[in-house]
């Protein structure tokens, strides 16, 4: 018995040997090339940031995929940790893409969440524009988001004509482009100055620019605190939560698509959305009328214009700016108010 | 990244195996430490605006001549002339080359309200193209408008009403072309030059010419002394035809030639490995190795065949000028070497080669015994300036499996020539003298150029010929993997292995023989030094 063991076990030992000796001698092309002694080896070839090939993730194969993970998987996610009020969109209705969707920033899901509330006939036929340096900055991070969000990488700290380049030619090719033209996510919930990206492609494409205001987002996943630039110690809401995924209402708001008036250049343009952008965000705590209205009423002598700016104040200022306490007028009472849409009376 | 020029590889124990053609597939070889591997340059850019490059190329031409708009007026007999389907390998996808150029062309005819144009394929004693092959070199457009009116001809290099004799050189070479060309108001000649032998005065010299004309430089004695094809300086067989192609403007034919050169993106992104350096190749690149490689063995040659021929090259143009022949084709040989010269030091004992499914004078046809000679003693053998790159007496090793088949519709003569003039001689010289005149002129190979779609009935030992330098060069031919019998009946020693091939050339070269192995595709050309 112990000899028929130990065969049994030499055997085994055996067999693995000599599969291991297989593996060891298959060559190309079932094993890896080997590399001549005689040839230098370049450094190996980072394909990341704005050299990432993408052109996969539009591919059918990857379409395809997409659109199931996000109708079966994100889209459910996304009505359970943020359930949205969508507004606005009989403005898409009678407007021919492919089109620009401008959208303030203030946290990483504003991506997925506003993917998810397109119709469907925008949702699966659209890219964003999203920083090269910090979704395409590794392999992996580029595969993810090219694939989970049909990403493309822009670079967002200066003037790039491939980006542009790349941008455009995908519009003109018939894909509809979410970019945030605060070019980052906002340090404290208000919002950041516009960059010019948004309405160049516009004046470069001819398609038109839908302002789109996303509230609420930033309860679902704040800014990381070590992530904020701004004053010394951050905002205190943030700090609080950073980095963690909490669930909260959000509102969607798309407005008027915009086309560039004749001879109007790209900075006025872009004054144009992120005043309609403005605009939409006073839309949320009240209705279109009231919202118009006041921006009617106000002067535009006075800073009323930028007021979705926030104060030029101290951060702990600008974030009670942002974040009123609830008056003894407002909703119900409950739960403190934060983020909750507030109706004219 | 920039473009890596060719180099040449010493083969160590880290080198992987080095891809070989072999017909309508590809192998492996390991080759012996210490051999050299050529590699080709990476391809050229291509041009942005190849329409807008063709446009300023005949606004704006080389050497003695004007503008091909002022050369254009109303009235005038113009003739286009291009290549034919020997150019480019494989065929490009389109739009062909040819297309672009001559519809350039053709706008400027119109708005200089030319009435009398005729476009004629100038191929000499190749075969006729078929509608489809016209179609796709010339377009619907252009097509259209001139075939259904006659317009759109083929060279008949035996049609004496249309051949006209316009003397002799100083050599007492005849030159008798085409007449539609010779006695237009305006030749215009569309080339594609894929090697550095394309174009020049041979355009027309021997694109138009007819058996008579072609027999002064198509032969043993003249092939044995152009060394090589591609270095025209160094090549006889271009020292005729620049002899012809002068007498021939001196004679009041006026020529406007336009040149273009491609890049060597060979292969559609499919078939990307075959382009790549061996140690370079990815998982991809691997896998679609593993996956044609077993799946043509696999399949019937005829279905391999045809799966190779219907590929289109993704060639693209990386240059075109026009002009005055000689200054036209001095800048489009600089552009070709460019592309496609690689510098290498000294000769060797045995060159390698592994052969592919294609020849100029196969494109969807058959590659025959004949062929598969010409393509590596009279193609392969001659892709160098300076010295060959295998020594005199040394050995040249093709792959290729050389079966004894032929299209009976494109090749009957070569039948003949493999079953009656090889089974006598594979002497260039004596085949030359015994066996030419007969086959030059039978009635029913003419009548077959003539009326079919056959190459004429000399054009097997034009194929036969054009081996003779290398086979005055080398010590022995050996080919590995062909048919035992085709290979001996060409006169070459059959191996089933390149281990048997390299034992074989032993007996030549000595047991430690140096080794150089061309690596194609792409096609390249080799500096020896």
């Amino acid at each position: 018995m112990a000899g028929s063991g130990g065969a049994g076990v030499g055997g085994v030992g055996g067999r693995a040997q000599r599969l291991v000796g297989r593996a060891r001698s298959l060559r190309l092309p079932l094993a890896a090339p080997s590399w001549p002694a005689t040839v230098e080896r370049p450094d190996p070839e980072r394909k990341v940031g704005l050299e990432y090939d993408h052109e996969w993730s539009r591919r059918y194969p990857a379409r395809l995929a997409r659109a199931m993970v996000m109708d079966n998987l994100a889209r459910p996610v996304a009505q359970l940790i943020a359930p949205a009020t969508v507004r606005g969109l009989e403005h898409l209705r009678h407007v021919q893409g492919p089109l620009i969707f401008a959208a303030n920033h203030a946290s990483h899901v504003d991506t997925p969440l506003l993917l998810t509330n397109l119709p469907v006939e925008y949702r699966h036929h659209t890219v964003v524009a999203a920083a090269s340096d910090y979704f395409f900055d590794r392999t992996w991070k580029s595969m993810l988001w090219s694939f989970s969000l049909a990403a493309i990488p822009i670079e967002r700290s200066k003037v790039n004509r491939r980006s542009a380049d790349t941008a455009a030619d995908l519009i003109e090719d018939g894909w509809n482009l979410v970019i945030f033209p605060e070019g980052g996510r906002s340090p404290d919930g208000w919002t950041q100055p516009f960059r010019g990206g948004a309405a160049y492609l516009a004046r470069r494409t001819g398609r038109p620019v839908v302002p789109v205001y996303l509230h609420g987002t930033r309860h679902v996943l704040p800014k990381t605190p070590d992530e904020t630039a701004v004053a010394p110690g951050g905002s205190g809401t943030e700090s609080r939560h950073g980095g963690r995924l909490r669930r909260a209402p959000i509102s969607v708001l798309f407005g008027a698509p915009l086309t560039p008036d004749e001879g109007e250049n790209a900075h006025r343009f872009s004054d144009r959305i992120e005043a309609a952008v403005a605009n939409l965000a006073r839309e949320v705590h009240s209705d279109w009328w009231q919202a118009r209205r006041s921006i009617s009423a106000a002067d535009p002598t006075d800073g009323a214009a930028d007021s979705h700016r926030g104060p030029e104040a101290p951060a702990w200022r600008r974030s009670w700016a942002l974040d009123p306490r609830p008056t003894s007028g407002s909703g119900s009472g409950s739960g403190g108010g934060r983020g909750r849409t507030t109706w004219p009376e | 990244m920039s473009r890596r020029p060719g180099f040449v590889l010493e083969v160590d124990k880290s080198t992987p195996p080095t891809l070989f053609w072999n017909g309508e597939g590809f192998t492996l070889e390991t080759l012996p430490e210490g051999s050299r591997v050529i590699y080709a340059p990476e391809p050229m850019k291509a041009l942005d605006d190849p329409y807008g490059a063709i446009r300023h190329a005949l606004l704006n031409p080389v050497g003695d001549r004007d503008p091909l708009p002022a050369l254009l007026f109303a009235g005038m007999k113009l003739t286009i002339c291009f290549d034919d389907i020997s150019l480019p390998l494989p065929p490009m996808e389109a739009p062909d080359i040819r297309q672009m150029v001559i519809e350039t062309v053709l706008d400027l005819a119109a708005d200089a309200g030319v009435d009398d144009v005729m476009l004629i394929a100038a191929l000499a004693l190749h075969r006729r193209m078929t509608e489809d092959e016209l179609r796709h070199a010339l377009g619907d457009r252009v097509y259209d408008a001139f075939a259904p009116h006659g317009l759109l001809t083929q060279h008949d290099a035996e049609d004496p009403d249309n051949l006209i004799h316009l003397g002799q050189t100083e050599s007492g070479e005849d030159i008798e072309i085409n007449k539609r060309a010779a006695t237009s108001d305006l030749l215009v000649y569309v080339n594609i030059n894929l090697v550095a032998m394309d174009g020049g005065h041979k355009s027309v010299a021997t694109g138009l010419a007819s058996y008579k004309s072609l027999r002064h430089h198509h032969n043993p004695q003249t092939m044995q002394h152009s060394r090589s094809f591609m270095d025209a300086p160094a090549s006889e067989l271009h020292s005729s035809n620049w002899r012809m192609g002068r007498f021939i403007a001196d004679a009041g034919v006026k020529i406007f030639q336009i040149e273009t050169t491609l890049n060597t993106d060979t292969f559609p992104s499919s078939f990307a490995f075959l382009q790549k350096r061996e140690w370079e190749w990815n998982l991809r690149d691997r896998a679609t190795y593993a996956a044609t490689a077993a799946s043509l063995r696999g399949v019937p040659p005829r279905l391999a065949r045809g799966i190779f021929h219907s590929i289109k090259s993704p060639h693209a143009m990386t240059s075109v000028q026009a002009g005055e022949v000689e200054a036209v084709h001095a800048i489009t040989t600089e552009n070709v070497w460019k592309q496609q010269g690689v510098d290498v030091q000294g000769q060797t004992d045995i060159l390698t080669l592994g052969l592919p499914y294609i020849c100029p004078y196969n494109v969807n046809s058959i590659m025959n015994p004949i062929l598969v000679a010409c393509l590596g003693l009279g193609y392969f053998f001659n892709l160098y300036r300076g010295k060959p790159l295998v020594r005199e007496g040394g050995v040249l090793i093709l792959r290729h499996p050389t079966r004894p088949e032929f299209h009976p519709g494109h090749h009957p003569s070569y039948i003949d020539f493999y079953e009656q003039v090889l089974t006598q001689t594979v002497d260039p010289v004596a085949i030359h003298k015994q066996f030419e005149e007969s086959f030059a002129t039978d009635p029913w190979y003419i009548h077959l150029y003539r009326t079919g779609h056959a190459y004429h009935g000399v054009h097997p030992f034009y194929m036969w010929y054009w081996c003779a330098h290398a086979l005055e060069h080398l010590g022995r031919v050996i080919i590995v993997g062909g048919d035992p019998a085709a290979v001996r009946r060409l006169g070459f020693s059959p191996a089933s292995s390149m281990n048997d091939a390299l034992e074989i050339a032993s007996d030549v070269v000595g047991p430690s023989p140096t080794l150089t192995h061309l690596h194609t595709p792409p096609i390249m050309m080799a500096d020896v030094h």
